[in-house]
Parts: structure tokens; sequence; C-alpha cells
């Protein structure tokens, strides 16, 4: 793939100072301790703050999405009030969109997976929205000791949503989270998740996002033990208009722990935006850490944009490893002329193109059903932009 | 008997200081069975003939005719020509990421047969044909081109020939970068191919080395943009002892 420039910290108009170091980014419960975004600022420079105004306003809605739940044995489902997830310790706010997200929801759902259970097949919860509502939601998933567990969250329908969702990983479990985002067009979601890695747990996040006007999702990483282990993957996919953005960090403070992340994306149509920010801070007391990024975008129309910025901060230098990259490029012709001149008609080449710059990091969420369930809305959105002529035959 | 035929072939190119033609009126027939080698120097326009003829956008023919069996190529996309019949082993083949050489063999050959071969007929015949050019099995499995030798990409381009058995194959500097041993292998493929009798190739090539391991029936020379020789196997020979300056400009020797 040929290489295009990454776009790395292009500044507003206006001064702005920035923080020297990732960690002393402000969290809070209190949405009042965060103005209201303007764009100009570092974390939301990239987005569409304008389209988002209803979620930064801090008062509550009374409304919720739609649930549906699947819970095998092992499982179970509660509800506990703001003030105790605030005691337990967990990390705060990171904006004003999620504090207010933390404040305004009226209770805490609590999916609880128990200690040392091995679920036998995935739990399941669909999030919809009906009527564009304005829903603030907060869930806590905590995952007990030495489980094993996957968990699929499915958000579905037209809402402007914001949501806090925190995640207990306990000693020794292994969890595996997948986030699908298959909203309506017309829809908005922000999103704070934190994962909190037990010692010597293993925990993966995979965000696919597909639908959705403006979704941003931000997710942090960070261990409570040594041994710990942080998998993040994302899968993306913009259409003309939408903006689509992707942020984690990943804080490193107890040794020998470990981080991967991939992210990766397609753009297509006018409009069409894309973020990846990948933070990563390595502290003093993390010896022996051992992190990667990688994002990858593919542009196969003009008019699209996508933004990828990698941040590496290492303040020890008894590392293992530590390494990141990134790179937006552009649909490939002669990969198209190549396959085309086997015989392979245009639309099915440049199907086989993105299905394939998909593939290693689809074939590692892991969980079959939501593996093909992903590819086939990979083929949907190449179907509906080849049904709408929007792309040009090579002649 | 297939037949390809080139008319008075120009060929433009767009470049930054406007359009460029590179080729110059280009006639050539080739029939099923035979072998024509196309020997010229570097940026005579060789491999420009070989896109042209596969229908690479980034060519524009300007004037004359190419035909298959009496089809017109010039009005086809790049999939219906290689439907029609035409391959192309390229010099540089591509890298297609995430795309495993089984599913892209399975894919081309659905393709131009317009149904998806049998699978277990299938599945022998790509072993076998591997096994001939002395492809390791696990080949199958990885990435089209992905990481691929020099030879081991020359040797994923005759496969496909062999298995797509087209009419016409144009084969691109297929001997650049080939050490001796994967020379012998892909000649072997190439002459495989030719002896059944169904195909015409159309060898593009810079030396005379391959012409040990593949014998053409003809011999053409190629110049700026159009042919100033036609021969036999003895052309060949010749260019061999004496190089390609008798047919440069003049001021390439002042």
């Amino acid at each position: 793939m040929p290489l295009l420039e990454t776009t790395h910290h292009r500044h507003g108009d206006a001064p702005y100072v920035p923080d020297q170091s990732r960690a002393e980014r402000l969290t809070s419960f209190e949405p009042a301790d965060f103005g209201s975004p303007t764009g100009r600022e570092e974390e939301w420079r990239f987005t569409p703050v304008d389209r988002l105004r209803a979620l930064f306003r801090d008062e509550p809605t009374g409304l919720c999405l739609d649930w549906d739940q699947h819970l095998p044995e092992g499982v179970t489902v509660s509800g506990v009030p703001v003030e105790q997830w605030r005691q337990a310790g967990l990390p705060q706010p990171g904006d004003r969109a999620a504090a207010v997200a933390a404040a305004r929801s009226g209770g805490v759902g609590v999916i609880d997976i128990r200690a040392g259970a091995e679920l036998a097949e995935p739990v399941r919860i669909t999030l919809s929205g009906a009527e564009g509502q304005l829903v603030h939601g907060h869930l806590w998933l905590r995952v007990g000791a030495n489980a094993r567990a996957t968990v699929v969250l499915d958000h579905t329908g037209l809402a402007d949503y914001s949501e806090v969702l925190t995640v207990s990983v306990g000693d020794g479990a292994a969890l595996s989270l997948v986030t699908l985002q298959r909203w309506d067009d017309a829809s908005t979601h922000l999103a704070q998740h934190d994962v909190v890695v037990g010692r010597d747990a293993s925990a993966r996040h995979i965000a696919v996002t597909l639908g959705g006007g403006v979704v941003r999702l931000n997710t942090n990483a960070t261990y409570a033990g040594p041994g710990g282990s942080f998998e993040a993957l994302g899968v993306y996919f913009a259409d003309e208009g939408q903006h689509l953005e992707h942020r984690s960090f990943v804080d490193h403070s107890a040794p020998r722990c470990s981080s991967d992340v991939l992210y990766k994306g397609a753009l297509q149509g006018d409009g069409a935006h894309t973020v990846w920010v990948g933070d990563v801070l390595i502290r003093a007391a993390a010896e022996g850490t051992k992190t990667y990024e990688l994002n990858r975008n593919l542009l196969l129309s003009e008019g699209a944009r996508a933004d990828s910025v990698p941040n590496l901060e290492i303040e020890t230098g008894q590392i293992e490893g530590a390494g990141h990259a990134s790179a937006s490029g552009r649909f490939d012709d002669e990969q198209l002329f190549y396959l085309m001149a086997r015989g392979i008609p245009h639309d099915q080449a440049r199907r086989l193109v993105v299905r394939g710059f998909f593939a290693d990091v689809v074939g590692r969420i892991g969980v079959p059903d939501v593996e093909a369930e992903v590819m086939a809305a990979v083929e949907a959105e190449l179907a509906r932009s080849e049904a709408a002529g929007g792309v040009e035959a090579a002649q | 008997m297939a037949t390809l035929e080139i008319r008075d072939l120009h060929v433009s190119v767009d470049t930054e200081s406007g359009t460029k033609e590179i080729l110059r009126g280009v006639d050539l027939t080739v029939r099923a069975g035979e072998t024509h080698a196309v020997m010229g120097p570097n940026g005579s326009g060789k491999s420009t003939l070989a896109y042209a003829i596969a229908g690479h956008p980034k060519y524009t023919v300007t004037q004359g005719s190419l035909t298959l069996d009496g089809e017109d190529l010039l009005t086809m996309s790049v999939d219906e020509r290689a439907r029609a019949g035409l391959f192309l082993a390229m010099q540089y083949p591509v890298e297609v990421p995430g795309v495993t050489v089984s599913s892209f063999l399975r894919t081309a050959k659905a393709a131009v047969d317009g149904e998806p071969p049998k699978l277990r007929t299938w599945v022998k015949e790509v072993r076998e044909a591997m096994d001939r050019l002395r492809m390791d099995p696990a080949f199958a499995e990885r990435n089209v081109n992905e990481g691929f030798s020099g030879g081991e990409k020359k040797r994923h381009e005759i496969l496909q020939m062999e298995l797509l058995r087209p009419k016409l194959a144009v084969l691109d500097e297929t001997d650049s970068g080939l050490d001796v041993d994967a020379l012998r292998v892909v000649s072997e493929g190439v002459n495989r191919v030719v002896s059944a009798g169904q195909t015409g190739v159309l060898l593009i090539t810079h030396y005379t080395r391959i012409l040990r391991y593949i014998q053409p029936q003809f011999v053409h020379v190629f110049v700026d943009g159009r042919f100033v020789e036609h021969g036999g196997p003895e052309l060949a020979d010749r260019l061999e002892a004496e190089g390609y300056d008798r047919f440069l400009a003049p001021t390439a020797s002042a």
C-alpha cells in the first residue's frame, strides 16, 4: 500500500498549552470541573463538537435504551447506586460527556461474572434506541477472579447516547469484551470505557464501529497488579458524512504487563472521517513492559479523511519493548488491476482487497459469530457503495 | 485456433510533461502453440506493449486494433479480456494482503470459467501443478505475493497460467531476477503450456538467457516503440553476440 502522510499534531488556531504528559489530563466525577468542549482542546480537536452539544448538557433525561440480554450460567445483572461505584476506587470520567453520563444516569447497571466461572457461550446485551432519545448510560462489568468470559455489547437503532463503562477484571481472569456500534446513521455516541486489568489477568477490548453519525469511543486501560495483559482491537468503516473516532490510552503503572493495540479502518465517500489516537504511557514503576500499537487506514475514495496519531511516553529504560506504527493509504489500483487481469470482475476484486485488509484484525476477535457478522457487515458496506455507483470501474 | 492480432497499434501515456507516445505502430500475429520472443533494450516500450494488451488503465490506445479470435479486445475491460482468454504474467506481481493463494486461485478460476471449479478435482489439480513447479504445499495458505521471494513470485505467475489455461499468454520479463534453478523450473512450465497446443505465448525479455530453456519459433526485435526486425531463433543468437547496438539511433554511438 502506498503510504500517505500521517497527520500529527495539527494545532488549532487558539493558543493552547498542552499537558506535559498524558498522565496530567484531568479526571473528575464532577461535570462542572470540565468546560463544555469548543473543539480547540487537544482531546477534542478532531471531533465535530457542535453535533454533540446535547451530550454535554448537565441534566438528566430519565430515558434509557431498550435492553435485551442473553446471560449464560454464572452471570447476573443488577443495579447499584452511583455512589457505590464512586467509592470503589475506579478510574474517573475523563471529559465532560463522561462525567455527565456517570452523574446523570440514575444508577449503574452491573454485570457480574462469578469468580472461577468459565462461560460456555458469550454474554450478549443488545442496547437499542428507537426515537432518537438522549440517554446517559452507566455500566459496570465485574469479572470475578480466574473467570473466563466473552461479553458482546451491541448498540443499534436511533439515539444520542453517552456512556461510561467500567470493566473490572479480577486477578487471573480472562475477558474478551466486544462492543459493536451498529447505530442508524443519525445516531451519536460518546463513550468512555475503562478496563482495569487484575494481576496476571488478560483483558481484550474489541471495538467494531460501522454505524452512527458521530461515534467517539475512548478506551482506557490500567493495571491493578503485575503480569496483566491488555489487547485492544478495532474495526471501523466510515461512509459519507460519518465521523468515527477511537482513542485508546494504556497506562502502564505496574511491572511486567503487556499491551497490544491494533485498529484498522476503511473509509469511503465525501466527508467520511475517522480518527485514531493511541496513547501509551509507561511509568517509571512499569519495568518489563511490552507494548505495541498499530493503526492502518484504507481510503477507498476521494473526499475521505483519516487522522492517525500514536503517542508513546516512556519513563523507564527497563522495558522489554515498545513500538508503534501508523499508515493510511489509498485503495491500490495496482492490486485491482492484478486481480482483474485474472478475470475477477471489478466489484468482486474490490471486495477481496477490502476483506483481505481486515482479515488479520477480524481473525483476532476470537468470537466466531462476531467475526462472521463483522465480515458480513463490511461486505454490506461495500455492496451499498457499489449499488450507489459510488465507485468508478477501472476501464 | 486461437489467434491474437495486433495491427498498427499506437499507445500513449500521460506524463507530467504531457502526453507521450510509446508504441508507434505495432503489428504482430500470435497463434496457439507458437512462442514469440519480443526482445529489446530497456525503455523500448516492451512492457507497455504487455500492459496495453492486458488493458491497464494507465495506457491509452490512440490508433490501431487488437483482437483475439476476431473479438475486439480494445472495447473490453481488464477482467473481460482475461475471461476472453488473455493472461499477463507480470514483471512485478502485486501483493494482496489477507487473500490466500488458494482462495485467489479458486476465485480466478471461477471467474475465467464462468463457474466454480469442482472442489475435489480442483484441489488435486492445484497440488499437482504446484508440485511440478516445485512449490511447497504450504504456499497455498500464504497471502498472495506477500513476502514472496522473486523466484516464488514468478513461479506463482506461471502456476496461474497453467491453471487458468489462457488462449494467449504475455510473459513480461518473467526471467528477470531468477536464479538458474528457478529459471529452469519456470521455463519448463511455459513449455508445458505451449506444447499442449492451446496457448500462444508472447515472451517479453531483455536477455537471451531464458531462450536456452524456451525455444521460440519467432524472434522480434523491439526498439523505440515498434518492431525493427523479425526472424527465427538465429536472430536471438545474433543478439546475444552483438547486443542491441546496431538497432539504436546513430546518436547513441556518436
